[in-house]
């Protein structure tokens, strides 16, 4: 299919998954991950609003900026200014997003 | 001695709508809830979000869903312990169970429900050498009673709406108000942000944007903090009574991880023909439990409680056989 894309997930273990993800479903990085039975806790579900679907990002893609909410959240969670870190329920998936790398942070733990 | 027939840990909307669906076969409920309101996820993370998957309301606002829920749930007038965390169970002589909360309010009930979500919300606590140490002496997460902090000085961390909202009250009663925040920007109510930039510029409290509370001192009690301006990369430190970090809650299961319930992973396994757990006479509905082909969904908890009270009442009654009632037919007949 064109609209799946390949992302390199590395969990808590270190261990490297390759998950693929259709584009065209509107799902964000996190759903992605979930989908794929890899442990990330989300506990919010997607709204900004817990920082348990924290990643660090690996690879140079180009990733929407960082909405008020996400940067606002990432705060709480003592995680903003740690580079790379983005909420994975805030980037949603898309064609140009094909071989990213990220890697699931701590407060991912389940 | 708290006595009922249901006894619902987490006032969410599960724990709500358990009271309704139990009212209806005249089960009485108390509910318990280690927050201040009634409401859970939805009152205290997202109140202002809609929601559009409840059945029949195409929208609705989280909190107005709550209140809806408080008002579906009056005519059997619930008790709430609020505030309070359920620490303790243990089976009575006679086949009760006793749940003791963290502040020793004893309830005791022949069923026990968990609707507990996501786990208790505790507060999220900065990384900081000696904070343990001055928990309670100097460092509070949550603010219990304002008094404390009369002719204070007060040191807020945090850039949300408790933030703003705590650094508005006690400026009036504290007798120095220093809110210092790691951004420049707020995740709050406009209005309050708006306030709490007017009483800096007034200087009745001191706004400390880009900086971080970095280092506690002090021999038994806090009196001073060191506090870091990124920007102007210095460090300075501030004589205080009390510091208080707010930084947002996060969730987690709790005591009753140690209740022999089985669990998976967070959430407490339960049988789909009743949302029983392996322990007779305590129930699991709602985000907290798992089963296959679980949902985290509203709307799926509102069907778990349901068919659960028919259970916990059989239990209750062994003898009465219990027949299905119309609310269109029946109408609800309050306690």
């Amino acid at each position: 299919m064109d609209d799946l894309i390949k992302i390199y997930v590395t969990d808590l273990d270190g261990v490297k998954h390759c998950i693929e993800a259709p584009t065209d479903m509107g799902l964000s990085l996190m759903e992605a991950i979930k989908a794929n039975e890899l442990q990330i806790k989300a506990t919010c579900g997607g709204m900004a609003l817990c920082a348990t679907c924290h990643v660090y990002i690996k690879s140079d893609h180009l990733l929407p900026t960082m909405s008020e909410d996400e940067e606002a959240m990432l705060d709480d969670a003592f995680l903003l200014g740690i580079p790379h870190s983005r909420l994975s329920c805030q980037i949603y998936l898309k064609p140009e997003l094909d071989g990213l790398e990220v890697q699931l942070g701590e407060n991912t733990a389940v | 001695m708290i006595e009922t027939d249901l006894l619902i840990i987490g006032a969410g909307p599960c724990g709500l709508f358990t009271v309704f669906e139990a009212g209806l076969i005249k089960l009485r409920c108390h509910l318990i809830d280690a927050l201040a309101e009634p409401g859970g996820q939805l009152t205290e993370i997202y109140p202002k979000k809609p929601i559009y998957d409840i059945p029949g309301l195409p929208s609705i606002l989280a909190g107005d869903l709550v209140k809806n829920l408080m008002e579906q749930a009056a005519p059997f007038k619930p008790g709430f312990t609020l505030g309070e965390r359920a620490e303790t169970l243990e089976k009575t002589n006679d086949g009760k169970w006793k749940l003791v909360t963290n502040k020793g309010t004893e309830h005791l009930a022949p069923i026990v429900v968990i609707a507990g979500g996501l786990g208790c919300f505790e507060p999220r606590k900065p990384n900081l050498d000696l904070l343990d140490k001055f928990e309670d002496k100097g460092v509070e997460y949550i603010i219990k009673d304002p008094e404390i902090y009369r002719g204070q000085n007060v040191v807020i961390a945090g850039g949300g709406d408790s933030a703003l909202d705590w650094t508005l009250f006690l400026s009036e009663v504290a007798k120095s108000v220093t809110l210092v925040h790691r951004r420049t920007t707020f995740r709050g109510h406009p209005d309050s942000i708006q306030r709490v930039m007017d009483l800096a510029s007034a200087g009745k409290i001191e706004l400390l944007l880009n900086s971080e509370v970095t280092a506690l001192h002090g021999e038994d009690h806090l009196d001073k903090v060191s506090i870091t301006n990124f920007e102007e990369n210095n460090t300075a430190e501030r004589n205080t009574d009390h510091f208080i970090p707010l930084f947002g809650l996060s969730p987690k299961l709790g005591p009753i991880k140690d209740w022999q319930l089985n669990l998976n992973k967070e959430s407490i396994s339960v049988n789909t023909f009743d949302y029983s757990t392996n322990i007779p006479g305590i129930y699991a509905v709602g985000d907290i439990n798992d089963y296959p082909g679980k949902l985290r969904l509203i709307l799926c908890g509102f069907h778990e409680a349901t068919l659960m009270v028919q259970s916990a009442f059989k239990r209750i009654y062994p003898e009465k056989n219990l027949v299905l009632k119309y609310t269109t037919v029946s109408g609800v007949n309050s306690f």
